[in-house]
């Protein structure tokens, strides 16, 4: 075997391995190992019932739906917050953060208190016929501030490394100001966009703790995935739960695979 | 405070908890032959009733216990809380409870067929095992504005409700059973009864079902949400109490009787040399003075003596037991709240 350059190897490598089998590998073999203990038909009468199915069409929509709002804001905000200098810009840049430290439950109960209707905000939302809290509207606003900071923090260290003379260029060869945007500054965040969509999905995807104080939890109507797994761990059936569970880890490894490859394929187009 | 060794799981998640019985770690006893510290497992809205049982029966072991050096002998009863279910499953799951005082009877049953409690346990106590019982009754807003009296009351008009969840929680399943059978008592089939929970499960303005009896008291004391809130007696005084006269309580003409158990969870008190101990904590809430304390935080006595002295507190109310209405509660868990359940149905087939 040659030499390599760089020591330690072996070291970190074994570290890295047992680490993602611990903590990653190990809980999701037993996930599995769970499932297999159904047959396909014990399989899909626990994760396939007409209640689970409109549960996983909430979860999976409102978190679609919920980080393309996030990929709006997030942009607007990273480009403000990189681009401006204005007074308190450091206590605003770590106010983003705050989604990733607050424990969801609490979000989700000072959310739905701001806008029930004797809220602050819900007192002038109401009669206007805006129903924020225990409407499916309410599960796509909360998942949309518990991803909000996926997507500045990918995007903010990117837009940060862009030259500015990339951008002089474009002006001095005629450019216009859109297209600037659009052909110079646009491919270059593409990739950091995209992944910031992705991470914002998938963890709008296991979110529980905030969603079921914001939403009312009927069945077929404001139901998440998450609250049946629960629902069946309840009733000690665990196979069963893990079968609702399975469905969701699946569906959201094969959104990210294909998110995966629309980010190499951004990258390679517009390299 | 003293706490055994093997009580850090106590703190962990249920998440935590989940994982490690997932990865096949059982979590050891503590292996001292004369323990003197207890671990009781109960549920959501029994705090302050077992802070107040748990001096008591420290200063009454006390008395009656002298070390050699003539010192009252010291115990210490830990106690914890949470939704009853995930409370049994963390038993279940290794948490090393003496003893379990959980809210409705298959989540100890559910332990019992774990084989941590030996089998007949219900007979090893005065009372089946039942130092008090409680029931559902409703909380409306002051004046009762929406005249809600009775079940019928429920689906009239625009009348908001709010319950706990019957899939996620005990009180929610309470809620359910006894509506459905408020119709069966009064001679009605159970296609009336189905149709009875689907007009009241399906009313509008949409009902708020939170995951859990607390998380539904806030919904409608705090966040002033809805009509009427289905909720535990206990929690009802509480709630009334603490709403500054905002609030009151209604009871309808009947409703079902929650049967709390608590049973010594042999396994562990075994390995634990907690027998005794634990075996003196339970019987001991069949003591003139714990039924008082049990009376004063309003679940009521089982000792129609102590009952009797709080026949003030209580509104007399047609309390029935689940039994009157389906086999057993396995029936009731497949009948109503499992997999394609009539909960299940109603939304589905609508």
């Amino acid at each position: 075997m040659t030499r390599r350059v760089l020591p330690g190897f072996g070291l970190s490598l074994s570290f890295t391995l047992t680490y993602l089998t611990l903590l990653v590998f190990l809980p999701l073999l037993a996930c599995v190992a769970q499932v297999v203990s159904l047959t396909w038909s014990e399989f899909w009468s626990a994760a396939w019932t007409v209640r689970a199915q409109s549960a996983y069409a909430l979860t999976f929509g409102a978190s679609l739906i919920a980080a393309m709002i996030d990929v709006v804001l997030g942009l607007l905000i990273a480009w403000v917050l990189v681009r401006y200098e204005f007074p308190f810009k450091r206590f605003f840049d770590s106010l983003i953060d705050l989604p990733f430290a607050l424990p969801t439950s609490v979000a989700g109960l000072v959310y739905s208190s701001l806008y029930v209707q004797s809220g602050w905000l819900g007192q002038f939302l109401v009669p206007l016929g805006i129903e924020a809290v225990y409407t499916r509207l309410a599960i796509v606003l909360m998942l949309v501030f518990i991803g909000l900071p996926f997507v500045v923090r990918t995007i903010q260290p990117v837009l940060e490394s862009l030259e500015g003379e990339t951008e002089e260029a474009a002006a001095l060869l005629g450019a216009t100001r859109l297209q600037t945007f659009l052909r110079v500054i646009f491919p270059a965040l593409l990739p950091a966009i995209i992944t910031g969509f992705a991470l914002a999905f998938a963890r709008a995807i296991g979110e529980y703790g905030s969603v079921v104080f914001v939403s009312g939890n009927i069945p077929m109507q404001t139901e998440i995935a998450p609250v049946l797994i629960v629902a069946r761990l309840e009733e000690g059936q665990y196979a069963e739960a893990t079968s609702v569970a399975t469905i969701l880890l699946v569906g959201s490894f094969s959104m990210l695979v294909f998110i995966n490859l629309l980010e190499r394929w951004s990258k390679r187009h517009y390299a | 405070m003293k706490l055994c060794p093997d009580h850090p799981c106590v703190a962990a998640s249920s998440l935590a908890k989940i994982a490690i019985s997932l990865l096949g770690i059982t979590l050891a006893g503590c292996d001292s032959s004369s323990n003197k510290t207890l671990l009781n497992v109960s549920y959501d809205p029994t705090r302050e009733l077992w802070q107040d049982l748990n001096r008591e029966f420290t200063n009454t072991h006390g008395e009656a216990n002298k070390t050699e050096s003539g010192e009252p002998e010291v115990v210490t009863v830990e106690t914890t809380h949470g939704g009853s279910a995930s409370q049994a499953r963390s038993v279940i799951e290794g948490l090393p409870a003496d003893v379990v005082t959980l809210a409705i009877e298959p989540d100890t049953e559910a332990i019992r067929k774990k084989g941590l409690i030996d089998a007949g346990w219900k007979e090893r106590l005065p009372n089946h095992s039942l130092p008090y019982v409680s029931t559902i009754v409703f909380v409306v807003r002051k004046g009762n504005p929406k005249q809600i009296k009775d079940w019928d009351d429920l689906i009239q008009g625009d009348v908001q409700i709010i319950t706990p969840n019957p899939t996620t929680s005990g009180n929610g399943k309470l809620s359910f059973l006894a509506a459905w059978g408020y119709i069966i008592k009064k001679g009605g089939s159970e296609e009336d009864a189905k149709q009875f929970v689907s007009k009241l499960y399906n009313s509008k303005p949409t009902p708020i079902l939170d995951t859990g009896a607390r998380a539904s008291t806030t919904t409608f004391a705090q966040k002033k949400i809805g009509d009427v809130h289905l909720t535990w007696e206990n929690e009802a005084f509480l709630e009334v109490a603490d709403s500054k006269g905002e609030l009151e309580i209604v009871y309808p003409s009947n409703s079902i009787l929650a049967e709390p158990y608590v049973a010594v969870v042999d396994a562990n008190a075994k390995k634990r040399g907690t027998e005794k101990l634990a075996e003196e904590y339970l019987t001991f809430l069949y003591t003139d003075n714990a039924q008082r304390i049990i009376g004063k935080h309003h679940y009521r006595p089982t000792n129609p003596e102590i009952a009797e002295e709080f026949a003030n507190t209580f509104t007399p109310i047609q309390l029935y037991p689940i039994t009157d209405i389906v086999k057993d509660w396995d029936e009731a868990n497949t009948k109503f709240f499992a997999d394609g359940g009539i909960f299940t149905q109603i939304y589905e087939n609508k």
